[in-house]
């Protein structure tokens, strides 16, 4: 702004980014390469690639896939849809206030939806089939996840959509392309950044789930985050627990990459 | 503009339906005097009662109200100086370093940052409890106090610092009388946010509170742990009713500003 303006307003701020930012990933670190007794070991690492740290990985990364996927065929129509209503704007709103009910009040709610004798075991038994197990399988916490996080997914790909010049789709229609082949080749790829965001704000917290996995899932899943917890909370191995949370940040950074966007010179 | 079709119609119907139904359905349940979610005996507001009796629980929405108020407070503070000193910084490099360390925690999943503040913590000594529960609040609302202020700052036209400065106007005035009012829906804006992370935060919690000291997702938690309460319903109407008049509140107001910044630009 000014070359004059001082730099006092930023020591509270970068006091801040080095207590808070700096500090705790340096000390994720720092505990990755302890053991139980403080002594330096690489024993954490070695650990992480056995079978059972390895399948873990593999299947949080496949349940944050299914959840991802689920969550963008569920909210890419919604938001396009949500763009041609009149009054777009309040049904966004509308969309966007249960993502604001506390998470833990609407996973609460699925463990009477799903019950035994819940209402949709109820639907169940009204078309003449036994009562199933619903809860504590792997469909409820995908269900339940993607429940979670359908607003999210649904704020920046409305947002990409909203941004969109409407004459681009009416030029391709005149030209003769097909609805989908609009969609494919015009309208998905200018709101590519939106969907981006979306896997953003999705894949990296359903890879660290923990709290729908233990609400909902039983213990049929573990998640990254789940074994953080168990780690931290449960065995005392703050060492384990920070070399997950050293991979699981690395994950984060890799989905960040991929899913980078390319800066249209806006903000700095 | 093409009137939806029936079918797209159906469709968000049937999204609004699914986004709401655990809500209603839970807010439903908190007036059955039956003791679980499954038939509704008959109306009763005992579980409401058995909230407010409560002096625990009283206590428990007490602390999370607070944390929320004043974490987002203190964050709001702390996020407009940085938001401001970021802007003013020259070097390009120098800034986007702050950008990015300014995004850490937002793209950072709770678990991790949970579990780095329990360790920060634990070696500061700072006892596990309601100080903790604060200072974490406060530092992942930070970023999204800055990321809500810049914006503003950064459309804001440079001339007039210039012009207040001309016009004999001190550092100080520049900035409680020409910056802060231009950024103030910003503020508000990054003082709301971190109120809502604050009240919904459960992971980052869960790590940092200490035995004697919970808030309210820490509290559903280990009661949504122990099986279905209805008084955990009752909480759950009474959470909904007040996000719904904030929402209102919030939509009204920001309808106002932006009314009012329209007319301002004519």
């Amino acid at each position: 702004m000014n070359k004059k303006t001082a730099k006092g307003p930023l020591i509270p701020y970068l006091f801040w980014i080095l207590l808070f930012v700096i500090a705790p990933i340096a000390l994720i670190v720092y505990y990755s390469v302890l053991d139980l007794n403080g002594d330096f070991t690489l024993a954490n690492y070695v650990k992480f690639f056995t079978p059972v740290y390895l399948k873990m990985t593999l299947s949080s990364f496949w349940y944050a896939f299914l959840i991802t996927v689920f969550t963008l065929l569920f909210a890419y129509p919604t938001a396009y849809l949500l763009t041609k209503t009149k009054n777009k704007q309040l049904w966004l709103m509308l969309i966007i206030i249960p993502s604001w009910i506390n998470l833990l009040l609407k996973t609460y709610a699925f463990i009477g939806i799903f019950g035994l004798s819940g209402p949709i075991n109820a639907m169940i038994k009204v078309f003449g089939f036994d009562p199933k197990q619903i809860l504590f399988t792997d469909f409820s916490f995908v269900f339940v996840s993607v429940y979670i996080f359908i607003p999210f997914m649904i704020i920046p790909i409305f947002n990409s959509l909203d941004k969109m010049n409407p004459s681009l789709v009416f030029a391709a229609r005149d030209l003769g392309a097909s609805s989908w082949t609009t969609f494919r080749r015009v309208i998905f790829p200018l709101t590519i950044d939106g969907v981006k965001s979306g896997i953003q704000v999705t894949f990296i917290p359903a890879l660290s789930l923990f709290m729908i996995t233990r609400l909902i899932a039983g213990n049929q899943v573990i998640t990254l985050g789940t074994a953080i917890e168990q780690q931290f909370l449960v065995s005392q191995n703050w060492g384990m627990g920070s070399t997950i949370a050293v991979f699981l940040i690395l994950f984060m950074i890799l989905t960040m990459l991929v899913t980078k966007q390319k800066s249209k010179g806006g903000r700095a | 503009m093409k009137k939806l079709s029936a079918a797209s119609k159906a469709y968000l119907v049937l999204i609004f339906v699914i986004l709401y139904a655990p809500i209603f359905y839970l807010i439903f349940y908190s007036f059955n005097s039956g003791g679980n979610m499954n038939n509704f005996e008959s109306f009763t507001l005992e579980h409401y009662k058995a909230v407010f009796a409560d002096s625990r629980l009283i206590v428990i929405l007490i602390n999370t109200v607070i944390v929320a108020l004043l974490s987002g407070l203190i964050a709001t503070v702390i996020g407009t100086l940085g938001a401001i000193g970021i802007v003013s910084i020259k070097d390009k490099k120098m800034r986007n370093t702050l950008l990015s360390l300014n995004n850490v925690l937002i793209v950072s999943p709770d678990v991790v940052i949970g579990a780095s503040f329990l360790i920060l913590f634990t070696m500061v000594g700072v006892k596990l409890g309601f100080a903790s529960v604060l200072v974490s609040h406060v530092a992942f609302s930070v970023p999204i106090v800055v990321l809500m202020v810049l914006p503003k700052l950064l459309e804001m036209n440079t001339s007039l610092l210039d012009a207040a400065r001309d016009l004999g106007a001190t550092k100080r005035d520049v900035l409680t009388r020409v910056i802060l009012p231009y950024i103030a829906p910003g503020i508000f804006a990054g003082f709301f946010m971190a109120l809502t992370y604050s009240l919904d935060d459960f992971a980052v919690t869960f790590f940092v509170t200490g035995n004697g000291f919970s808030t309210l997702s820490v509290e559903i938690y280990s009661m949504a742990r122990a099986g279905i309460s209805l008084t955990v319903n009752a909480i759950s109407g009474l959470v909904f009713a007040v996000t719904l008049i904030i929402v209102i509140g919030y939509y009204f107001i920001s309808k106002r500003t932006k009314s009012n910044a329209a007319e301002g630009q004519r």
